[in-house]
């Protein structure tokens, strides 16, 4: 299974404000929640990629994420001052 | 070539007003590959407006969104043509859509999908449910392979002006210019130049899970490293003399260079990198790469001037 760096994901859960929807189980791709007891838990930390779909689909706000995209073309052309943040259009 | 296709409500096989509605990008590819794995399902495709981008890219950007979406339900009247109110979405499209939003300012819920089109009929007969593998991203080897293309021609242009380069400066020695010497010097610079290309480009790609290091830039490197040595060892270059010494050594920094800078910048085209992940590698990876780059680009302009 591929992993990438860990210890540098900005993804937080307010497991305190979570109402235990599901609604960050079903959007993440790469499993990093799960559901446990009544709220959601952060399960596999180091898989997260910042897509930002579960902190966007949370309907209270308990997650928070610097969404990005992972993408090194993307950050040498913002470097370089061009308004693409991505290597496509 | 134009790969965007007019957004707007869609019939698949034969649906009625009480067809499921599948939203989908209007990149051709996206919605060409919807329609095809969709079985024989009857329902309507809503195509929204995202610049002629597949859904996941767009979602990222933000132009698979909440707004499009609910800005292209009201411009096709989609309420008047089905009597549910419910959307099924893919699930990659939901980094830039907010599910209860869209049912907010619409009043269609948001059913996310499976990932994959092709898992949609089983989505679909088990009661719009997916399993947690439908939910998963993968990188495998063919995922790996489909997505090297992009990078290869988007670098491929810089690596022919590079070995162009390398090629007419083989003649250069310290008697002046010498032509003769373009195809030996020069043209074994452009070749190693092109190898260290493809070995972060597409080497290092394909091997991804297995060479080490988990920073992409770390692996092009060690494979670069192991493309060098496989060059001297074959003999093609040589330890001999002032100048072999140099030129040999130039490579050994220049190969795992090139090849380190391509395989960095395989992070946008995969599906698990993280953006704090890639800005942390490339902290150390650029700074190596530029001193690597440069002091090999020395070494190899001494050794012609030996």
């Amino acid at each position: 299974m591929l992993k990438y760096l860990a210890g540098v994901t900005t993804l937080e859960l307010d497991v305190e404000t979570c109402t235990g929807c599901g609604v960050c189980v079903v959007v993440c791709p790469h499993a990093v929640l799960a559901i446990e007891g009544t709220t959601a838990r952060i399960v596999d930390l180091d898989a997260c990629m910042e897509c930002g779909a579960c902190s966007r689909n949370c309907p209270v706000g308990a997650l928070q994420v610097d969404a990005g995209v992972g993408c090194a073309t993307g950050v040498i052309f913002s470097a370089l001052g061009k308004d693409r943040d991505c290597c496509c259009e | 070539m134009n790969y965007a296709i007019q957004p707007e409500v869609y019939a698949v096989g034969d649906p009625t007003p009480d067809s499921p509605v599948l939203v989908s990008a209007n990149y051709k590819l996206s919605f060409d590959h919807l329609r095809r794995e969709m079985g024989g399902l009857d329902a309507w495709i809503l195509v929204i407006d995202t610049k002629g981008v597949n859904v996941w890219c767009a979602a990222g950007k933000g132009t698979f969104g909440t707004d499009e979406i609910v800005r292209r339900v009201e411009l096709t009247r989609l309420a008047e043509r089905v009597n549910h109110r419910k959307l099924i979405v893919p699930q990659l499209g939901a980094p830039g859509v907010a599910a209860h939003e869209v049912k907010r300012r619409t009043h269609f819920g948001v059913t996310y999908g499976p990932v994959r089109a092709e898992d949609i009929p089983a989505f679909v007969a088990a009661g719009m449910q997916a399993t947690p593998e439908m939910r998963r991203v993968r990188f495998d080897l063919w995922d790996r392979l489909v997505v090297m293309p992009v990078e290869l021609v988007l670098w491929g242009r810089y690596a022919l002006v590079a070995m162009a380069c390398l090629f007419l400066l083989g003649g250069v020695s310290r008697q002046g210019y010498d032509s003769t010497h373009l195809v030996a010097i020069g043209g074994r610079a452009a070749l190693l130049v092109w190898m260290a290309y493809l070995c972060g480009g597409l080497l290092t790609p394909m091997l991804l899970p297995w060479l080490p290091g988990r920073a992409f830039s770390v692996k092009g490197a060690v494979a670069g490293v192991l493309l060098a040595a496989g060059v001297v060892l074959g003999g093609w270059l040589t330890w001999a003399g002032l100048a072999g010494l140099l030129e040999t050594l130039s490579w050994v920094l220049l190969m795992p260079a090139i090849s380190a800078f391509l395989a960095m910048n395989y992070t946008g085209a995969s599906t698990y990198t993280s953006l704090s992940g890639v800005k942390r590698e490339m902290r150390i990876a650029v700074p190596a790469q530029i001193a690597a780059a440069v002091i090999g680009s020395a070494l190899w302009l001494a050794a012609r001037c030996v």
